[in-house]
C-alpha cells in the first residue's frame, strides 16, 4: 500500500512536470541558499583557522599605542628573562619605497632581530635569515617575501640580488617560504631588514610593538598577564597598550563564524519556509482540481486516511525531491566555486542532512492543511463537481 | 436486503428549501433486479446516493443487510461503499491517470487485499468483461462502451452485495448500451442484486420489477 501511494504520488507529480518543478523551485532555491552559504562560510573560516593555528598558539603580540611611551631593543629583549617568556622579537616598521631598477614593490618594511624568525615561525626557502651580527653592525641586508621577490625579480630566486630601500642599497640574503594568511598577516609581501638598520631608516630608536613566545602553550595566559602588567606599569593607562594571543583570535574567529553561519542559514531558512507556502498553495489548487477524483476514490471505498496519506505523501515528495535537487545544484555550484576560486570548500554534511529533514517537515507541515481539506470532502459533493 | 423506511431528504437551494424525497419506502430483496424510473429532477439520483451511502437522509431509517446505516461513521460508510456496494455511473467515473488494470485494482487496494489475490481477481473480472487485452490502456484510450465495461469490472472485482447503476447507458450509443445491459442482466442471472436508475422505459423494462419516482414519492405504477 505504501509503495503504491508513493508510486501514485510520483505519477501525479510527473503528470504536471512544469507545475511540479515551479513548485519545487522555492524549495530548491531555499536548500541551495542554506547549503551553499553555510558551507562556504565554514570553508573560509576553516582555512583561516588552520593557518592561524599552524603558527602555534604560544605567540603573543603586543603594541604600545601611547605616542609618548616606547621601549628600546634591550628592554624588549630583557623581557625574555622572565621564566614565562621564551623569546621576544621587537619590530620597527618603516614605509619607504622598495625598488629594483624600474620595478617597485608595495611591500612593508620590518626591522627585526634574529629571534623574529623563531617567534613568528618564519622559515626561509633559500639563503639565510637576519643574524644577530647583522643587527650589531646594522648591515644592509634584507630577507624578502615571495610577493616582493616576484615584484622585483620576477622570480623567487632572488638571493644575491640588490634592492633599493629609500636611497640605500640592500643585498637580498634570503627569501621566505610562501605562507597562508594569518591574524598577524603573512610575510609574503614583507621586506625584513636588521632592526638597527630600520632605526636609521626611520630616524628613531623607539620600539612600539613586539612579538613574544611563551615557554609553553599552557602558560600563554600567564605570559599575556605578565606582559600586560609590565606595559601597564610603563604606560600607567589601560588604554595605551594591547596584548593579544592567537588563541583569543581563534576563539573570536570561531564566534564570528558560527554567528555568521547561523545568520546566513537563518535568512536562507526563511526562503525554505516561503517555498513551503508555495507547496501549500499548489496542493490546495490540486485538491480543488481533483475533487472529482477524490469523489470517485471515496465511492469505491477510500477512507479519510487514504485520501489524507495520498495528498500528504504528494506534498512530502514534492518538498523532499525539491530538497534533493537543491542539494545536487548546491554540489554543482560548490564544485564550480572550488574550480574557479581554487579553494576546497566541502558541502557541510550536517547542514545538508538538516536541510533535507527540514524539507520533509515543511512537506508534512504545509501539506497537512490541503490534505485534511481533501479528506473531509463529502463524496456526494466531490462526485458532482464537473 | 435493502429496506428504506420513511426516508426524507431536502436541500437548501438559496432561500428555498427543496424537498427532494418525501417519506420514501422501498424494499429490495436479495437477487432482485429493480429499476427506478423517473424524469430528471424527480429525486431518483438522490435516492440512489442514499442507497449507495454517498449521502445520508434527513430522517427515516436505512437498513442494509440488517444494519442501520444512519448511525455509521464516515469510515464505516467508506467500508460499506468499498465492500457491499458497487457503483456503475453514467460518466463511468474512472481515474483518468490510471490504466484499466489499476482502476479495477483500486477498491481492493483500499481493502488491503493481498497482492496475489488482488491480481487474480483483477485479471479474472477484466477477462469477464472482455478487456483483458486492453488492461494497460488508460481510460482516454478506450471507447465509451469499453470504459463502462472497465467500471463494471471494478465493481465485480470488489464482489459487492448490491450493484447500483445510475443511467449506465446514458452516455453510450445504442449498440454499446445494449452490450452493457446484456452484461448487467448476466450479472443478475449470476445471483447479484441490482438496482438500476434510468429515465428510459426501454432500459427499465429489462428489469424484474419497476418502481416509479415522481416529485419525491415512490409508486409501483405510473408513467415515466
Amino acid at each position: 500500500m505504501t509503495g503504491k501511494i508513493i508510486k501514485l504520488s510520483l505519477k501525479s507529480i510527473m503528470n504536471n512536470k512544469m507545475r511540479s518543478f515551479l513548485t519545487m523551485l522555492g524549495i530548491i532555491i531555499g536548500v541551495m541558499a542554506v547549503v551553499i552559504l553555510v558551507s562556504i562560510t565554514q570553508g573560509a573560516t576553516n582555512g583561516i583557522t588552520e593557518s592561524i593555528s599552524s603558527m602555534g598558539s604560544d605567540s603573543i603580540s603586543a603594541q604600545i599605542t601611547d605616542e609618548d611611551v616606547s621601549l628600546t631593543i634591550e628592554q624588549v629583549e630583557e623581557l625574555s628573562d622572565n621564566y614565562l617568556i621564551e623569546s621576544t622579537a621587537p619590530i620597527i616598521t618603516a614605509s619607504e619605497t622598495i625598488k629594483k631598477s624600474s620595478n617597485t614593490s608595495s611591500g612593508s618594511i620590518k626591522g627585526v632581530t634574529e629571534d623574529y624568525f623563531d617567534v613568528m615561525q618564519a622559515a626561509i626557502q633559500s639563503g639565510r635569515i637576519i643574524r644577530s651580527s647583522d643587527v650589531d653592525y646594522s648591515t644592509k641586508v634584507a630577507v624578502i617575501g615571495t610577493d616582493v621577490a616576484m615584484d622585483l625579480f620576477d622570480t623567487w630566486d632572488a638571493v644575491g640580488g640588490t634592492i633599493t630601500i629609500g636611497d640605500k642599497i640592500y643585498t637580498v640574503v634570503g627569501v621566505l617560504e610562501e605562507e597562508g594568511s594569518s591574524f598577524s598577516g603573512s610575510d609574503n609581501s614583507s621586506v625584513l631588514i636588521p632592526i638597527t638598520s630600520a632605526q636609521r631608516l626611520v630616524g628613531s630608536e623607539s620600539i612600539t610593538s613586539f612579538y613574544a613566545k611563551s615557554t609553553s602553550s599552557d602558560t600563554v595566559e600567564m605570559a599575556v598577564n605578565y606582559l600586560e602588567n609590565y606595559l601597564y606599569q610603563l604606560t600607567s593607562s589601560e588604554d595605551s597598550y594591547s596584548v593579544s594571543n592567537e588563541s583569543d583570535v581563534l576563539d573570536t574567529m570561531d564566534d564570528v563564524s558560527s554567528t555568521m553561519s547561523l545568520l546566513l542559514g537563518g535568512i536562507a531558512a526563511i526562503s525554505l519556509v516561503v517555498g513551503g507556502i508555495g507547496i501549500m498553495n499548489i496542493m490546495l489548487v490540486s485538491v480543488s482540481e481533483r475533487t472529482k477524483e477524490i469523489g470517485i476514490r471515496k465511492s469505491i471505498g477510500a477512507k479519510r486516511r487514504h485520501i489524507l496519506t495520498q495528498f500528504l505523501c504528494e506534498a512530502c515528495i514534492l518538498s523532499v525531491l525539491g530538497g534533493l535537487i537543491g542539494l545536487l545544484f548546491s554540489w554543482c555550484v560548490i564544485y564550480c566555486y572550488n574550480y574557479f576560486a581554487e579553494s576546497t570548500v566541502e558541502i557541510n554534511k550536517a547542514i545538508a542532512a538538516a536541510a533535507i529533514v527540514f524539507c520533509a517537515v515543511i512537506g508534512v507541515g504545509f501539506g497537512s492543511y490541503p490534505a485534511a481539506k481533501a479528506s473531509k470532502l463529502q463524496p456526494i459533493d466531490a462526485l458532482h463537481t464537473a | 436486503m435493502i429496506r428504506l423506511k420513511n426516508i426524507c431528504k431536502s436541500y437548501q437551494l438559496g432561500e428555498v428549501k427543496v424537498e427532494v424525497l418525501k417519506n420514501v419506502n422501498l424494499h429490495v430483496k436479495p437477487h432482485e433486479f429493480v429499476s427506478i424510473l423517473g424524469p430528471s429532477g424527480s429525486g431518483k439520483s438522490t435516492l440512489m446516493n442514499i442507497i449507495g451511502c454517498l449521502d445520508v437522509p434527513d430522517s427515516g431509517d436505512y437498513i442494509l443487510d440488517g444494519n442501520y446505516v444512519d448511525d455509521c461513521t464516515d469510515n464505516e460508510l467508506s467500508d460499506i461503499r468499498g465492500k457491499k456496494i458497487g457503483f456503475i455511473f453514467q460518466q463511468f467515473n474512472l481515474l483518468s491517470d490510471l490504466t484499466a488494470y489499476e482502476n479495477v485494482e483500486m477498491p481492493l487496494l483500499y481493502r488491503k487485499i493481498p497482492k496475489s489475490e488482488r491480481r487474480e481477481r483483477t485479471l479474472k473480472t477484466l477477462e469477464q468483461v472482455g478487456l483483458k487485452d486492453r488492461m494497460d490502456h488508460k481510460p482516454s484510450q478506450l471507447s465509451g462502451g469499453q470504459q463502462q465495461r472497465v467500471a463494471i469490472a471494478r465493481v465485480l472485482a470488489a464482489e459487492p452485495s448490491i450493484i447500483l447503476a445510475d443511467e449506465p447507458t446514458g452516455n453510450l450509443d445504442s449498440t454499446s448500451g445494449n452490450e452493457i445491459m446484456e452484461i448487467i442482466k448476466g450479472l443478475w442471472r449470476q445471483g447479484n442484486t441490482i438496482v438500476l436508475i434510468t429515465h428510459d422505459i426501454n432500459v427499465a423494462n429489462q428489469a424484474q420489477r419497476k418502481v416509479y419516482v415522481r416529485d419525491g414519492r415512490l409508486s409501483s405504477k405510473g408513467e415515466a
